[in-house]
C-alpha cells in the first residue's frame, strides 16, 4: 500500500509540474516535451488505478500521435523565440485569482460529494459477474456491443478530421508536373491532330 | 494513506486549472493554447477514469476513450488551421490574431 | 327682427368669406354692404319698437352651457342701451362698408376684407345684445380677434403683424382681468345672468371676500376686475399702447373699430353694468381717475404727433377717457351720449383722413401735406365738421356731449369728479389745438408735398364721399336732437331700466346748478385751442419749431408717447423674451432634449461603444470571459440556498 501511495504522489507531482512547465516555458519545443511528460505521468496514474489498457492507449495515441504532431508543427513554423512578451504580468493577478477560485470550488465539490443510495443498480456497465477480466477484455465487451454506435461515430470523426486537415493544408506546387489521367483520356482528336497543307519545297512551319 | 477517489479528482482539478491558465495567460503563441486544451482534456479523462474505477462502472472508461479520439481529431484540425493561418499571416503570436475585433 | 339684425352680418361674412372667389370682388361688396344697410334700417325700426315697449326684453335663442351652477343661454337683451348701441354699430359699420368699396378698390383681397368687417359687426352686435356675462365675453373676444385680423390685414408687412400681435396681447392682459371679474361675479352671485346679478347687487354691498390674502369688498373687487378688461379694450392707461400702432391697419378699420365700436365696448360694458357699479363707489373712483388721466395724457401726446392717423388715434384714446370719467360720476347717460356722437365725428375724421391719404397716394405724414383744401373740397368741408364737433363748438354734437360730461363731473362734487373736470378742461384745450393743427397742416399753407404728388391729388369718388356726408350730418344734428332724450329732462323715460343711477349719485340732475364760468370754460378753452393752432400753423409757422427746440426734452417726451412703450419693453418684453430664450435653450434644449432624445441617444451610443470594447478579437480574452462565466455559475450553484 505504501508503495502505491508513494507512486501516486510521485506521478501526481510530476504531472502537475509538467503542466506548469508546459504553460510557462519559453521555448515551445520545451513545452511540447513537457506535455509529453505530463501524458506519461497520467498514464502512470492510470496504471496505478488498474486501467492499463487506457494507459497504453494514452501513450500510443496522445504521446505517439498528438504530441508528435505538435512537435512537427512547432518545428515547421518559424516561431519567434524572442521570449516572453510583456503583458503576461498584467493579467496574472486577475487570472490567478479566477483560477484559484475555480480550483477551490472544484475541490470543495470533491470534498462534499455523496453517493446516491441505490447506486449499484444505476450503473450502466458494471462487471458484476465477479470474473476477473482484463481491462482490455472488459472494454471490448461493452465497446463493440452496447456502444457500437458511438464507436462508429468516433471513427467517422477521425475520418472527417483527416479529410479536413488535408483539405486545409494541401498546397499545389506550380512547378511540379503531374499526370492527369482523366485529362489524358478525355483528349479529343481536335486537340491532337492538325492538318496542314504544306507547299512543295518549304518546311511545315 | 489510502489513495481514494478524492486524490485523483484533486489531481485532475489542478491539471484542469493549469490548462485554463495556459489559455489566457499565455502571450506567446497559439500552440501553447492548443496544448493547454490537450491538458484540459487529459484532466477530464483522469476524472472519468477515476469515477469509473471507484464506482465500478465501465462507461467512464469507454467515454475516456472517446475523449481521447476526439482530442486527437481536434488537435489535428487545430494544427492544420494554425498552419494555414501561418502561411497567410506570417505570424502566430496571439497579440496579432485579432481579426475578430468588433 | 332683432335676431335678423344680429345675424345678417354673420351670414354676409360667411358668404363673402367662404365664397368670395365664387362671387367675386363686386359680389362680396354687394352682399356685405347690402346686409349691413339692411341691418341698419332694421336697427332703426327696432329702436322705435324698443322706445315704445317695456324694457328689458329678453329673447332667448339657444341654450349654450348647462353645467353645475352655470346656466348660459344665447339670447338677445333688448333695452334702450342695447338699442342705442345697435344703432351706432350698424350705422357706422354700414357707412364704413360702403366707404371701403372705394378705399380698398385696388386691394387684392377685397372679399376677405369685407368678410372681416361684417364678422366684426356680428361680434359687436352679439356683445351689445348679450344678456349674460359669457355672451358678453364671447363678443368681447370676438371683436378682439377681428381687430387682430384686420390690423394685420396686410400681412406681408412686418410692422402690421407686430402691431396686430401687440393689440391682441395687450387686449389679452385686459381680458385676463375681465375673466377674473366674471369668475368673481359668479362666486359672489352664483349666476352669470344679467337679470339675476343686477337684482342681487344691492344685497351684496359691504360684504367681504378673500382675494390674494386680503379681505376686500366683494362688489368693488368684481367691478374693478371687470374694468381692467375695459381698460384693455378701450385703450386706457396703462393698457393703451396698442391703439396708436393699430393704425397699421387700413383706414376703414381704424374708423370702425378703433373709433366707433370696439374701443367703445369698454364704455358700453361699464354702462351696462351700472347696476353693479353704482353700488361700488371705490370701483367708480378708479374708473374716474384712470379716465381723467388718460384724457389729458392722450391729448398731450396727440399734440406732438406727425402722422395724421395717429393724431386721431390718440384723440380717440383721450375721448374714451372722457367717457369713463362720465361713468365715474354716475352720468352713464352722458357717457353713452358722448359715445354716440363720438362714433359719428371720430368715424368721420378717420374716413376723411383716409380720403386724404387716398388722394395723396398713400402719404400719411402731415409734414408732407398742406395746401390741399382746393383739391379735396368735400373732404375738407366734412372734416371741419368733425373737427369742430370734436373741439366742442356749439351747434355740433360734440359740444353737447362733451360739455355735458364736464358739467356732470363738476356737479358731482366728489374729489374724483373735480379731478376729472380739471383734467378734462385742460384736455379740451389740447384737443381743440391738436385737431386744428391737423386741419391747418393738412389743408392750408403752401404745399409741402412733391410736384408729382400734388399733381395727382384728387378728391375721392362718390362711393367714399357719401358715407362722409352721412356721418357729417349725424355729427351735426345728433347733438341737439338727442340732448333732451339722452341727458336732458326726458332721460329717465328714455333709458327706463337699462341704466341704473342711484339718486344720491345722480350728477346729471345737478347740472343746472353749476356756476356759469364752469359751464362755459370748456368752450372758451376749445376756442383758445383753435386760435392757438391758427397762430402756430397759419400765421407764423416758425413758432412751433422754436418752441420745440427750446423745450426739446418736453417735445421728445410727448413725441415718444411719454416713453410708455420703452418702459414696457424694458419691464415686460425683454424679461419675457429672455425667460423664453432661457427656457427654450436651457430648459427645452439642455434639459429636456438633453435628458430625452439626445441624452438617450448619446448614452446608448456610449454604452454601445464601451460594450464593443469587449470584442477585442483576441481568443484568450474570449476564453477568459468564458472562464469567468463558468466560475460565476459554479459559485452560484455552490452557494448554500
Amino acid at each position: 500500500m505504501i508503495v502505491q501511495a508513494i507512486m501516486f504522489y510521485v506521478f501526481a507531482a510530476l504531472a502537475v509540474a509538467s503542466g506548469v512547465l508546459v504553460v510557462s516555458s519559453r521555448n515551445p519545443v520545451h513545452s511540447v516535451l513537457f506535455l509529453i511528460a505530463a501524458f506519461f505521468n497520467a498514464a502512470g496514474l492510470f496504471v496505478l488505478i488498474g486501467v492499463e489498457f487506457l494507459a497504453m492507449i494514452l501513450v500510443i495515441v496522445y504521446v505517439g500521435a498528438v504530441a508528435v504532431l505538435f512537435l512537427f508543427v512547432v518545428m515547421m513554423l518559424d516561431i519567434d523565440l524572442a521570449g516572453l512578451r510583456s503583458g503576461f504580468v498584467r493579467y496574472l493577478p486577475v487570472g490567478a485569482l479566477v483560477g484559484f477560485i475555480l480550483l477551490a470550488e472544484l475541490i470543495l465539490v470533491i470534498g462534499s460529494w455523496v453517493v446516491v443510495p441505490g447506486m449499484p443498480k444505476l450503473l450502466a456497465a458494471s462487471t458484476a459477474s465477479g470474473v476477473a477480466l482484463t481491462n482490455t477484455r472488459a472494454l471490448g465487451d461493452i465497446l463493440y456491443t452496447r456502444y457500437l454506435f458511438a464507436f462508429q461515430a468516433a471513427g467517422l470523426i477521425l475520418l472527417v478530421a483527416m479529410i479536413g486537415a488535408i483539405v486545409l493544408t494541401l498546397r499545389r506546387r506550380a512547378d511540379v508536373r503531374r499526370q492527369s489521367i482523366s485529362a489524358q483520356l478525355a483528349r479529343t482528336r481536335a486537340q491532337t491532330v492538325e492538318v496542314v497543307k504544306v507547299p512543295i519545297g518549304s518546311g511545315s512551319r | 494513506m489510502l489513495i481514494g477517489l478524492a486524490h485523483y479528482l484533486t489531481v485532475a482539478a489542478i491539471l484542469f486549472t493549469l490548462g485554463i491558465f495556459g489559455i489566457f495567460l499565455n502571450r506567446k503563441n497559439v500552440i501553447i493554447m492548443l496544448m493547454s486544451i490537450e491538458l484540459m482534456l487529459l484532466a477530464v479523462s483522469i476524472n472519468f477514469v477515476a469515477f469509473s474505477v471507484f464506482l465500478g462502472d465501465l462507461v467512464g472508461q469507454a467515454f475516456a476513450m472517446f475523449v481521447l479520439t476526439v482530442a486527437a481529431a481536434e488537435a489535428a484540425i487545430g494544427l492544420a488551421i494554425l498552419v494555414v493561418y501561418f502561411r497567410n499571416r506570417g505570424t502566430i503570436a496571439v497579440e496579432d490574431i485579432n481579426m475578430m475585433k468588433g | 327682427m332683432a335676431a335678423a339684425i344680429v345675424f345678417l352680418p354673420l351670414l354676409a361674412a360667411v358668404i363673402a368669406g367662404f365664397f368670395g372667389r365664387v362671387i367675386g370682388d363686386r359680389g362680396a361688396q354687394l352682399v356685405t354692404c347690402g346686409a349691413l344697410l339692411l341691418s341698419a334700417v332694421l336697427g332703426v325700426l327696432l329702436f322705435r319698437d324698443i322706445l315704445a315697449s317695456e324694457n328689458p326684453q329678453v329673447i332667448p335663442l339657444a341654450t349654450w352651457i348647462v353645467a353645475g351652477g352655470v346656466d348660459v343661454t344665447w339670447s338677445l337683451r333688448l333695452d334702450t342701451l342695447s338699442g342705442v348701441m345697435i344703432l351706432v354699430v350698424t350705422i357706422v359699420s354700414s357707412m364704413v362698408h360702403v366707404y371701403s368699396i372705394g378705399y380698398m378698390a385696388e386691394d387684392p383681397s377685397i372679399p376677405r376684407f369685407m368678410a372681416y368687417l361684417s364678422l366684426f359687426t356680428f361680434f359687436m352686435l352679439a356683445l351689445v345684445t348679450a344678456n349674460d356675462f359669457v355672451q358678453l365675453f364671447f363678443g368681447w373676444e370676438g371683436v378682439g380677434l377681428m381687430s387682430y385680423l384686420l390690423i394685420g390685414f396686410w400681412y406681408d408687412r412686418p410692422s402690421a403683424n407686430a402691431a396686430a400681435i401687440k393689440a391682441f396681447v395687450v387686449n389679452r392682459v385686459g381680458d385676463f382681468g375681465f375673466s377674473l371679474g366674471i369668475y368673481a361675479t359668479f362666486v359672489i352671485f352664483g349666476s352669470l345672468d344679467f337679470g339675476t346679478v343686477f337684482g342681487a347687487a344691492p344685497n351684496v354691498v359691504g360684504a367681504k371676500m378673500e382675494f390674494l390674502g386680503w379681505q376686500v369688498d366683494k362688489l368693488p373687487l368684481a367691478c374693478i376686475l371687470l374694468f381692467i378688461g375695459a381698460m384693455g379694450k378701450s385703450a386706457q392707461i396703462p393698457l393703451h399702447t396698442w391703439l396708436p400702432d393699430a393704425m397699421e391697419g387700413p383706414t376703414p378699420v381704424s374708423a370702425l373699430i378703433h373709433a366707433a365700436t370696439m374701443v367703445t365696448a369698454g364704455v358700453f360694458m361699464v354702462a351696462r353694468l351700472s347696476p353693479m357699479f353704482e353700488y361700488a363707489s371705490t370701483a367708480l373712483g378708479v374708473v374716474g381717475v384712470i379716465g381723467g388721466t388718460t384724457a389729458i395724457f392722450a391729448a398731450s401726446i396727440g399734440m406732438a404727433q406727425n402722422d395724421i392717423k395717429r393724431v386721431i388715434a390718440w384723440s380717440t384714446c383721450s375721448q374714451l377717457g372722457y367717457m369713463f370719467a362720465a361713468a365715474a360720476v354716475s352720468a352713464y347717460a352722458a357717457a353713452i351720449f358722448h359715445l354716440f356722437s363720438h362714433a359719428f365725428f371720430k368715424g368721420l375724421l378717420f374716413l376723411c383722413s383716409g380720403s386724404v391719404i387716398h388722394g395723396m397716394g398713400g402719404e400719411q405724414d402731415m409734414r408732407r401735406m398742406g395746401g390741399l383744401w382746393r383739391k379735396l373740397p368735400w373732404t375738407y368741408g366734412t372734416m371741419w365738421v368733425g373737427a369742430l364737433s370734436l373741439s366742442g363748438i356749439p351747434l355740433f354734437s360734440g359740444y353737447y356731449s362733451k360739455d355735458t360730461i364736464l358739467e356732470a363731473a363738476w356737479a358731482a362734487g366728489t374729489a374724483v369728479g373735480r379731478y376729472a373736470w380739471v383734467l378734462g378742461v385742460a384736455a379740451a384745450f389740447m384737443t381743440a389745438f391738436y385737431i386744428s393743427r391737423l386741419m391747418f397742416m393738412t389743408f392750408h399753407g403752401e404745399p409741402r408735398a412733391g410736384e408729382e404728388t400734388m399733381h395727382h391729388a384728387h378728391e375721392s369718388p362718390w362711393v367714399m364721399l357719401v358715407p362722409l356726408l352721412v356721418l357729417a350730418t349725424g355729427a351735426t344734428v345728433f347733438g341737439f336732437i338727442g340732448f333732451d332724450l339722452f341727458v336732458g329732462p326726458d332721460r329717465a323715460s328714455f333709458w327706463k331700466s337699462s341704466i341704473l343711477v342711484l339718486p344720491q349719485y345722480d350728477s346729471l340732475a345737478k347740472v343746472e346748478e353749476i356756476p356759469q364760468l364752469v359751464r362755459y370754460l370748456p368752450l372758451i378753452c376749445g376756442l383758445l385751442g383753435i386760435a392757438t393752432a391758427y397762430v402756430f400753423y397759419v400765421v407764423d409757422r416758425t413758432i412751433p419749431v422754436r418752441l420745440a427746440s427750446q423745450l426739446r426734452a418736453l417735445y421728445l417726451f410727448l413725441l415718444n408717447k411719454w416713453y410708455f412703450d420703452e418702459l414696457y419693453d424694458w419691464l415686460f418684453v425683454r424679461p419675457a423674451m429672455s425667460i423664453g430664450d432661457g427656457l427654450w435653450k436651457s430648459g427645452d434644449g439642455a434639459v429636456i432634449d438633453g435628458l430625452g432624445p439626445d441624452g438617450v441617444a448619446a448614452v446608448t451610443r456610449d454604452l454601445a461603444r464601451q460594450a464593443s470594447r469587449l470584442q477585442t478579437g483576441y481568443l484568450y480574452h474570449y476564453a477568459f470571459a468564458m472562464m469567468i462565466g463558468l466560475v460565476a455559475f459554479v459559485t452560484w450553484y455552490l452557494l448554500p440556498r
